[in-house]
Formats: C-alpha cells, structure tokens, sequence
C-alpha cells in the first residue's frame, strides 16, 4: 500500500499538536474569548481549522496520485 | 391535547416518517448481500457524509455529551477533540482501506483480516470482539430511547413498551432495506438534529442567563474549577485527556460499523473529501455542551446526568419542541442502532458462522442467515436493555477500549510489510485482555492514563516485536494484483 506523503501527514499532525498534546497550554477559563471560556474557544476554532489543513493534505494527496479508476466496481 | 400528549404525538410522527423513509430507501434494490451491507459501493460525498454522520451522532453524543458536561465538567470537552481528530486519522486510512476493499471485494472488517493475514481464525475472533462490544452499543442506543420517551411523556409511558416500539420499527427497517435505510434516514435525523441543536443550545442559555457569555461567567464565579480538568472528577486531568483522546480518535473507525460504512464508497477520493468536511459535523457538539452546563445551575439537583438536557427542555420550551426535540433524539438512537445490528448480523453469518462451521454455505443462504440474525439480535438486545443494568456507560467505555485494540492490525497491515498473522493476532489478545483486566477491575484510569491507551501501546509493542522477530509472511493484499 502507498504510504500517505510527507507533507500530507504534517498537515495532519498539526491538528494534534493543537487540540491534544498541547492541552495544559490551553486548558484554562481566562482570557474568555466571546463569552466563551479559553479552553472551549481553542478546541471550536481548531474544529473549524482542521478541515483546512486537512485540505492541504488533500491537495497534497490528489497531486501525487493520478487520478486512477479500480479494476472493477468490487461486486463478482 | 395534554402536554405529554402533544410531545409524544410530534415523536411518534417524526419516527414513522423516518421509518417509511426507511422502508423506502431499499425498495428499488433487490437485496443481496452485496447490496445491503455496502449498497454496491456506489455511495458519493454526499450520502456518505450523511451516513458516517448518521452513525456516529448517538443518542451518547446528544444525552450523554450534555450528561457528561453536567455531571463531570471541563474533562468533557475531550469529546470536541476526538471527534474532530478521529477524522484526521481516517484521511491516513480509510482511502486505503477502501481501495483493498474494492480490489477484493470486501465488505465487513473481518474480511480486512481475513484477506491480509489469511487466517479465518483471527477474522472470527475479530468478529466475536467486534460482536461482543456492538451489543452493549446497541443496548445504550435502545435505552436511551426508552429515556426520551419516558421523560416526553411526563413518566406517562413506560421505558419498556417505547423501547419495544422503537426495536420492531428498526429490525424492520433494516430487515428490508439494509444500508441505504441507514443512510437516507440520517437525511431526516441531521436536519432535525441541527435545528435541535441550534435551539436549545443557543435558547436555554438564552432564557435563564441572557447569553451563552454570561452563563459561562456565572458558572466560573459559582465553580471556579469546574470549567477545566479535571472538573468535577478525581482525576481525569491532562493525562488522561491526552491518552483518551488517542486512544478514542485511533479507535473510532476501528468500531465495525464505522469501519465497514467505508465500503459503500464510491472511490477513496470520496472518504478523504468526507474527511475534509466531518470535523464540521462536530461544532453541533459544543451546542449541547452549553445545555449541560446551564443545567448545573439551573437543575442543580438531577440524580442522572443524562436526563439533564431533556428535562431542562421540558421546563423551558412548549410541549411541541419537546417532541421536535424527542423526535431528533428519537432518530439518532434509531440510525445506529440500525446500522449497528446489520453490522453484527453481517458479521455473524458472514465472518463467524459460515467460515468455521458451515464452509458450504452459499452468499444467498449468509445473505438470508445475515437478516434473520437481525431479528435474533435486534431481541436479545432488546431482553438486556430491558433487564437494564446501571453499568450501561461503564460497557461502553469498555467497548471503545476493546474496539480500539483493532487498530494495529488494520495500520500496520496496510503500511507495514513485516506485520504477521501471529504478532497481530497476539497482540490484540494481549491488548483485549488488558483492557478487561483494568476496567473490570475499576483500575481505569490506571496512574491518570487511560486504561486502553495502555493497553494499545502494549498491543502495538507485541505486535512490533513478532513481526520483527518472525518470517516474513506473504500479505493477502498482494494477491491476484496486477503489476502497477
């Protein structure tokens, strides 16, 4: 199987470092950013920031691979 | 009318609809097995999108998420995580995992292990676990209709002949139609789902507080610590976050019904594209995370979490979006309970039953055996939801545990080389067993960490260190294949 490329799996560990490995840099209710304590901010903005990385690991994805059609639709 | 009445008729009509919708959706298809389990890979962005969406918003994330937000606080917020993170890891999987299925026509997560290991041994045990931890699911779904209806009926209506109701109508539903019931139902279920959504997370805050801004900043005056980790708990803090949110977002399309919702794609292109755009799925979450936290301060007595969004909706909004609300809940314990059960009938007669003891068996008579076994399952779950033990959300941590410990077999079968039949088979073994181990024994989390999380680094180690020690073994996968 062809291994995801190297720019593609960057893309999708930035999401990590941001919603998981970084928590106790943003686990805290100050500065509340519209109303919203900090933590639950930073965790709905990268909901909504992760589809552009993912994104960019598409575009990385789609670029490598040619457009390729299966051998047969699977049934038999 | 009365007020149960009104709610409890806006419930039962929204259910008939998605019900006929249901039967419906199947009706053009004539029904082999390839065409219920995966609706002859023909799915795009769209029903897709619908169908991972349908089976992955529960009643656990409509009752449980705002339960959890009430009962535990801050720790709750790992679900907005996982949930968006679970997709990032499918982008690295799932467009793979799709293009072995369609190259060798596979349908269930079993047949990924069948075929890439050539062991039907391995593919019935990843079938028995698989099973084993779907039932549980499934039983959560049920009582957790039983619930709606109990409280939209003001007690008026018992649990027990809701949950009977709500069972039929979904065995029947999947009896006929398969998959696609799945799928086009969950047209009906996310439109009413966001819309309840919407209202109550932006209205309850609204009507007790003036805003979600000024909810949050009584809630930080009245519990200072309530709002970050670990809340309300002993001890779910950091570590535990960080373990709990790898271990749930590797496992998440480890379960088998999520896992097997890949092969009714149209190409692996579709599954990244749905990847792109799932994690918006998610911001319905922090939604009905605001009604679980207004209701600490506006119920601050409630003995069950779970009850804490349908009651604070009961006491806020008229009767009639009681039963909109009721309805939406209604739907999202229906779709995966649906797609549960055809997931566990398929992988019964299909990975379990024929391979080990009936090799003779025909794919008319396992497409025949699959859809009595969705009558079969739909009741023994039914019977245990009914005995309803307390222990419902404990079974299930213990099923994503469980599930999660798939997840090295499947990476490393499709990028490793080396990975072997027996390192895979010992390592989820040794993976399941610590996990039973740890929860059964109530020592989760063990040192702040998550019990699976430990248990899935431990499978991963096992399953490293045989296939680096052993032979190589030929991987199925390479079978048959034309030269690229």
């Amino acid at each position: 199987m062809r291994k995801p490329s190297f720019g593609a799996i960057l893309a999708g560990l930035v999401p990590f470092a941001a919603m998981c490995f970084s928590v106790s840099l943003w686990d805290r209710v100050y500065p509340t950013v519209g109303g919203l304590p900090f933590n639950l901010f930073w965790l709905i903005l990268w909901t909504v920031l992760t589809p552009a990385f993912l994104w960019v690991a598409y575009r990385l994805e789609v670029g490598r691979e040619a457009p390729r059609q299966p051998k047969d639709d699977g049934t038999r | 009318m009365s007020a149960s009445g009104v709610a409890l008729t806006i419930i039962f009509l929204i259910v008939v609809l998605g019900s006929v919708i249901g039967f419906y959706a199947g009706s053009r298809y004539k029904m082999d097995l390839e065409q219920w389990t995966v609706a002859g890979r023909g799915f795009g962005l769209v029903l897709v999108w619908l169908l991972m969406a349908g089976e992955v918003y529960t009643t656990f994330s409509f009752l449980g998420a705002s339960g959890w937000a009430y009962s535990r606080g801050g720790p709750t917020l790992y679900i907005i995580a996982y949930l968006t993170l679970a997709y990032v890891v499918s982008f690295f999987i799932l467009p793979q995992i799709w293009e072995v299925g369609a190259r060798h026509g596979l349908q269930t997560e079993s047949d990924f292990f069948r075929k890439r290991y050539g062991s039907k041994y391995l593919a019935a045990f990843v079938s028995v676990v698989g099973v084993a931890f779907i039932i549980p699911y499934l039983q959560l779904q049920i009582t957790g209709l039983g619930i709606i209806v109990q409280v939209a009926s003001f007690r008026g209506i018992g649990r027990t002949p809701a949950m009977v109701i709500a069972t039929v109508l979904v065995a029947g539903f999947v009896f006929a139609s398969g998959i696609r019931a799945v799928a086009w139902v969950s047209v009906l279920k996310d439109i009413l789902m966001l819309l309840a959504a919407l209202c109550v997370g932006i209205g309850v805050p609204h009507v007790y507080f003036g805003g979600i801004g000024p909810m949050f900043a009584a809630l930080a005056r009245a519990k200072p610590t309530l709002l970050v980790m670990p809340g309300a708990t002993p001890n779910l803090g950091h570590a535990w976050f960080i373990s709990t949110v790898l271990l749930t977002s590797a496992g998440f399309y480890m379960w088998p019904h999520g896992f097997g919702a890949t092969f009714t794609a149209k190409s692996g292109n579709t599954l990244r594209r749905n990847a792109v755009l799932m994690p918006l799925y998610t911001l319905t979450i922090p939604l009905v995370l605001f009604v679980g936290f207004a209701a600490i301060l506006v119920l601050p007595r409630l003995r069950d979490g779970d009850l804490a969004l349908l009651t604070v909706v009961r006491q806020t909004f008229p009767a009639w979006f009681l039963g909109v609300i009721g309805g939406a809940g209604a739907l999202t314990a229906m779709v995966p309970a649906a797609i549960l059960i055809l997931t566990a009938a398929t992988l019964f007669a299909k990975n379990l039953c024929r391979p080990i003891f009936a090799p003779a068996m025909t794919d008319g008579q396992v497409a025949r055996l699959a859809r009595i076994m969705v009558l079969v399952i739909s009741g023994v779950t039914l019977g245990l939801a009914i005995q309803s033990s307390s222990s419902l959300v404990a079974l299930l941590l213990l099923g994503y545990d469980g599930v999660a410990q798939f997840f090295p077999g499947v990476v490393l079968g499709l990028y490793w080389r080396r990975a072997t039949m027996a390192g895979v088979f010992a390592g989820m073994a040794a993976g399941i067993a610590i996990v039973v181990v740890l929860v059964l024994g109530k020592r989760d989390p063990l040192l702040g960490v998550n019990a699976g999380f430990l248990a899935l680094c431990a499978n991963f180690a096992v399953a490293g260190l045989v296939g680096l020690l052993a032979p190589a073994e030929p991987n199925g996968f390479d079978a048959g294949l034309p030269r690229a």
